[in-house]
């Protein structure tokens, strides 16, 4: 076994007592002595304070900002050329198949393009990337910077406290503050459905920012644990379980970060892998969506659980990809994806959990309503 | 107190044995979530999958640790799961069986071999 890497921040979540756990080639805190539960609560209540350093921050270069963009629009079905200065989209990395290879966000810093990966994806992605890019686009992976997410409803007043030029950032929004004397690049964002913010900062400065931000009142460590039910909890997608490079943006329900530019008829229309197969989606529909899930009871259903339209005999119409415990929801949820004739908001399936089959209505993304400054 | 090497504890009370899970146990299961209960009256026979206990991370189960028959379950915890990791080893018992097989008993560790065990 290859021995797993840290982050910058991996002495400081050893100092607070988290579990530590493998986690894409990291050694990662699950949890802090808080617990899953609480943490998730605290995220929803106060301000969680996340580690992804992890995650690959890679910043592409070119002459100009339209030769970088248009070159990244080769790469993903997204409207990159539109993006203003200081702001950040969604995107996919597709594949030839019309497949999804990675889920990713990119934001523009003047003439540059600021992407971040999954981790465990980023080997793959950085490699895509210089394949997929013409020369006079440098890829440079930034290895000496760490990333943080500060998210919930008492994150922005922690961060204007110390930058006030927070205050004026909406919602995917990016721009260079000053945080406890730090230079920081801070985007408004993040993975848990709440406001907050994703902070890359130089690796040697990240711990002691984080410290910094610890003993702001109601900023507390979480760990990845509550990270996976804050996200699930807002319906966002988790890569290599809920979408995949076997799934589509049109079944997942991602259609909405593909612009209308980049589908049929638009300006740019197609031009990335798998174009041909994405765009047929579009205009054809497809047989399987990703949909929200509801179980009745109390017993979670978790990833792989099989769906079902009847509760006895029936066909297999799907699975469960992402599912657990929703501590704001106070009960089970999950994702999954099912025929589109089961796919509607309501729809009564079952799914079957330790050999008996468990009423599970079909139900509306997000669980929790968004909490963004928009 | 008498403990498997399952993390079960289990005490004797009124000629039944009332089973519940460590605290240890309960720990590295984290916030439980979820449980679910045998039908009282059922007859099991020991490794017998008797409870379902899901946390916030995984599902997990209770072996029945002794031949026997569930006398009585502790309803409180299907409606309260969460008693699981407030009060592991008092409130949140799990279930009340008979012992069929007395000698099955002997295998069982003392406090102090359940300390070392998990040490």
């Amino acid at each position: 076994m290859t021995e797993l890497a840290r982050t910058p921040l991996h002495g400081l979540h050893v100092e607070l007592g988290a579990k530590m756990v493998p986690f894409a080639g990291y050694d990662m805190p699950v949890q802090y002595p808080m617990g899953v539960l609480k943490e998730h609560l605290h995220t929803r209540a106060a301000a969680g304070l996340f580690d992804v350093s992890h995650m690959g921050q890679v910043i592409l270069s070119g002459p100009s900002w339209e030769a970088v963009a248009l070159a990244f629009e080769a790469l993903v079905p997204m409207d990159v050329m539109g993006l203003e200065d200081g702001r950040q989209r969604y995107g996919l990395f597709t594949n030839d198949a019309g497949g999804i290879e990675d889920d990713l966000m990119f934001a523009r810093r003047g003439d540059d393009l600021f992407v971040v990966v999954n981790a465990a994806c980023k080997a793959e992605d950085v490699a895509r990337m210089r394949a997929g890019l013409p020369d006079e686009i440098s890829v440079t992976e930034l290895t000496d910077r760490a990333l943080i997410a500060l998210q919930g409803p008492k994150a922005a007043a922690v961060i204007e406290d110390q930058d006030s030029r927070a205050a004026e950032m909406r919602f995917m929004d990016v721009a260079d503050l000053a945080l406890c004397g730090h230079a920081v690049w801070a985007s408004r964002s993040g993975y848990t459905g709440e406001d907050g913010f994703e902070i890359s900062v130089a690796a040697d400065e990240a711990e002691t920012l984080v410290r910094s931000l610890l003993t702001h009142h109601g900023v507390a460590p979480i760990g990845l644990g509550a990270r996976d039910s804050l996200r699930l909890e807002a319906g966002l997608c988790l890569y290599g379980h809920d979408i995949d490079a076997m799934t589509g943006p049109v079944e997942a329900g991602l259609t909405w970060s593909v612009q209308k530019i980049r589908r049929a008829s638009g300006a740019r229309a197609g031009g990335f892998p798998g174009a041909d197969v994405v765009l047929e989606a579009f205009a054809s529909g497809v047989t399987r969506k990703r949909v929200g899930l509801r179980p009745e009871g109390r017993a979670p259903m978790r990833e792989g659980v099989q769906l079902f339209d009847a509760q006895e005999g029936g066909a297999q119409i799907g699975a469960v990809t992402s599912g657990g415990f929703g501590p704001t929801v106070e009960g089970p949820v999950a994702m999954g994806y099912v025929t589109t004739k089961h796919a509607e908001v309501g729809t009564r399936i079952w799914g079957e959990v330790r050999g008996k089959r468990l009423a599970v209505d079909v139900a509306a993304l997000p669980f929790v309503p968004a909490n963004f400054k928009r | 107190m008498k403990f498997t090497e399952e993390h079960e504890w289990l005490r004797e009370e009124d000629g039944l044995m009332v089973v519940g899970i460590t605290t240890h146990a309960a720990e590295q299961l984290g916030d439980v979530v979820f449980v679910e209960l045998p039908d009282e009256g059922t007859t099991v026979s020991k490794d017998d999958e008797v409870v379902v206990i899901e946390s916030v991370k995984a599902a997990s189960d209770i072996l029945a640790p002794v031949d026997g028959e569930i006398v009585e379950v502790n309803a409180a915890l299907t409606d309260n799961p969460g008693m699981v990791n407030e009060d592991p080893q008092g409130e949140a018992w799990f279930f009340k069986m008979s012992v069929s097989d007395a000698s099955q008993m002997d295998e069982f560790m003392d406090e102090a071999g359940y300390q070392k065990f998990i040490a």
